[in-house]
């Protein structure tokens, strides 16, 4: 009989919990009197929605998203934003089962989805981020490496770094998984569609495996993102496109090629808290602000 | 032929607690298993990719019209990290074994016991974080003549692994020492051997079946092991044929690709079929000690 009262609690908790997650619209639905936020300028506290929601997907994107969740839920008491990786499929995946408000990701989800999945999400172009290719120290009289040759170098057809001007060394190429979004960028920009040597090179996941393993071995170059790079320049050499330095201004004004957008998707038109931190996320206190603090460049330019 | 329970027996809260929680685990591994065989056949039954094809060495799945699900330098892969891991684990733990249960002083016991366990507690992130510090830049510095270019190789996370179930091995093994019964020790010694040839003619095949068991296990935790692998091992899908060159295994292939693929493409499925492969191995592993524990009960 006890055992069955604790059954019937048990139940209990697990529904109120169950329902508590769910944010009701009536619950989350901005103020009548709501200014649309992207009329703030910098600094301004962003337009305040309570309510829960949880966003993941893209790693790449992840440090921006996270920094702008804190600033919104430092601002607005009432809100809670979680903020979880797993990779841009993952983003996808669960904002299309409903599991997640928002997927992240740094592809499109007409690239990795069926038609009829892809028609269900509503993409939101938040930011753009940049990729540059590195080398290790050890590789000298190389700064500058066409599409062609780094094509040429990723698809194995030069594997010594004389082949590009340098000094009489292997290229040790290091990879992103092959389904990385980082990896299908740099396939579409700089490959234009061609096979990874994949047999000849290296695997590594994440930015930092992929930073640690460039700066330890001689001879090797790979692709991580711009603030990774920020923070490991010295470590590791990064290399010009087609004579284009990797920064943040290039990828701007378009002249930097290994770049893409970082998509926020919903599922359907997104309503209230997910509403509010979308538009947090367009407005000047995020785009100019704290999207060049992290090296990446606003969406709209 | 058990007596049946008294009505206040029958009402005891802690033996329906603990039915419940013995019929809950049943429960979970079975749906467990059907999970995953569930989802490990889809890309034969949905994606109608031919066994022929996954069997293959040729992994692309990404080519485009030239796609391929080939999964076995990855299952190659996982056997020949696994069994020189074994290869290098099994002595060193096995004497570590047989020191601490014959050799050491009590005082040395006292150390070696707590120091070995404290191996058991640190991640494997950690161990894949010093491999691909020191034990990587080692290698290609100091192995070229050998033949190691990068560093990153079938050696490299053999050796990791090693030393991660050294830990596993050697505290089942001492249990096994442990028991095997005094009698013996004394009954040998009494005819004139050494403590040495004790150890090597009478507690050994005296125990060789709780030692090899003890070796299994580490072998099923080596199989399992991703993280600290996939630091070091390189992740080529090719299958090995060198200790000095880069290759990859099932676990690192499904952690590297899980986080970007799409539940439902035949690229997920096919790192189901990955996983469902694991699930045999480690079932087949299960299976192996049951018979080896089974035969030492009969010899007993």
């Amino acid at each position: 009989m006890r055992l069955a009262s604790l059954g019937v609690a048990a139940f209990l908790i697990v529904g109120a919990c169950g329902s508590a997650a769910t944010p009701s619209p009536a619950a989350t639905t901005a103020p009548s009197a709501a200014a649309p936020s992207t009329a703030s300028s910098a600094g301004t506290p962003p337009t305040c929605v309570s309510g829960s929601i949880t966003t993941a997907g893209s790693t790449a994107l992840q440090p921006l998203i996270d920094a702008a969740g804190k600033q919104y839920t430092t601002a607005c008491s009432g809100a809670s934003i979680q903020v979880q990786g797993g990779g841009s499929g993952t983003g996808l995946t669960q904002v299309l089962q409903g599991t997640v408000q928002i997927g992240d990701s740094d592809i499109t989800a007409e690239s990795k989805l069926q038609p009829a999945d892809a028609s269900q999400l509503i993409d939101h172009l938040v930011v753009r981020q940049g990729w540059v290719m590195v080398v290790n120290p050890s590789v000298t009289g190389v700064t500058n490496l066409t599409t062609q040759q780094a094509s040429d170098i990723w698809t194995g057809k030069i594997t010594n770094w004389k082949g590009v001007g340098g000094n009489d060394q292997p290229i040790v190429l290091i990879l992103r998984p092959q389904s990385s979004g980082t990896r299908a960028v740099f396939k579409q920009v700089v490959l234009k569609g061609a096979q990874e040597a994949s047999g000849q090179a290296l695997t590594e996941d994440s930015n930092g495996a992929v930073t640690q393993a460039v700066t330890a071995t001689p001879g090797a170059t790979s692709v991580i993102g711009f603030a990774y790079y920020q923070q490991s320049k010295g470590a590791l050499v990064g290399l010009q496109l087609d004579g284009v330095d990797a920064t943040v201004a290039n990828m701007a004004n378009g002249s930097y090629k290994i770049q893409a957008f970082g998509h926020m998707y919903t599922k359907g038109q997104p309503t209230g808290l997910t509403k509010a931190f979308l538009d947090y996320m367009l407005s000047p206190a995020i785009q100019g602000t704290l999207v060049p603090s992290l090296f990446y460049a606003p969406a709209a330019q | 032929m058990r007596r049946s329970l008294t009505v206040s027996e029958r009402l005891d809260p802690s033996r329906r607690i603990t039915l419940l929680a013995a019929g809950l685990v049943v429960v979970l591994v079975g749906l467990l298993l059907a999970f995953i065989s569930w989802n490990g056949i889809q890309l034969f039954t949905a994606s109608h990719v031919p066994i022929a094809e996954v069997l293959s060495a040729t992994w692309a799945p990404d080519a485009g019209a030239a796609t391929s699900f080939g999964i076995l330098p990855f299952i190659l892969g996982t056997i020949s990290v696994m069994a020189v891991a074994a290869i290098i684990a099994a002595p060193l733990s096995i004497g570590l074994a047989i020191f601490m249960a014959e050799v050491a002083p009590p005082w040395a016991r006292a150390i070696t016991r707590p120091a070995m366990e404290i191996f058991v507690g640190i991640p494997s992130v950690v161990y894949g974080w010093l491999g691909i510090t020191i034990l990587v830049p080692f290698l290609r510095e100091n192995g070229s003549g050998l033949g190691f270019t990068v560093g990153f190789s079938w050696f490299a996370g053999s050796l990791v692994l090693a030393l991660m179930i050294l830990p596993t091995i050697s505290s089942i093994a001492y249990d096994a020492l442990l028991a095997i019964p005094a009698d013996l020790r004394s009954a040998s010694l009494a005819l004139g051997t050494t403590r040495w040839q004790t150890i090597l003619h009478i507690l050994l095949p005296a125990g060789a079946t709780a030692l090899t068991t003890a070796v299994v296990l580490g072998m099923m935790r080596a199989a399992g092991e991703a993280l600290a692998v996939q630091m070091v091992i390189g992740n080529r899908p090719v299958i090995p044929t060198s200790l000095t060159q880069p290759m990859t295994t099932l676990t690192s292939q499904i952690t590297l690709d899980m986080g970007n693929t799409v539940s439902g493409e035949p690229w997920n499925e096919a790192l189901w079929t990955m996983g469902l492969v694991l699930l045999v191995m480690s079932l087949g592993f299960v299976a192996l000690v049951r018979v080896l524990g089974r035969r030492r009960v009969v010899g007993a």
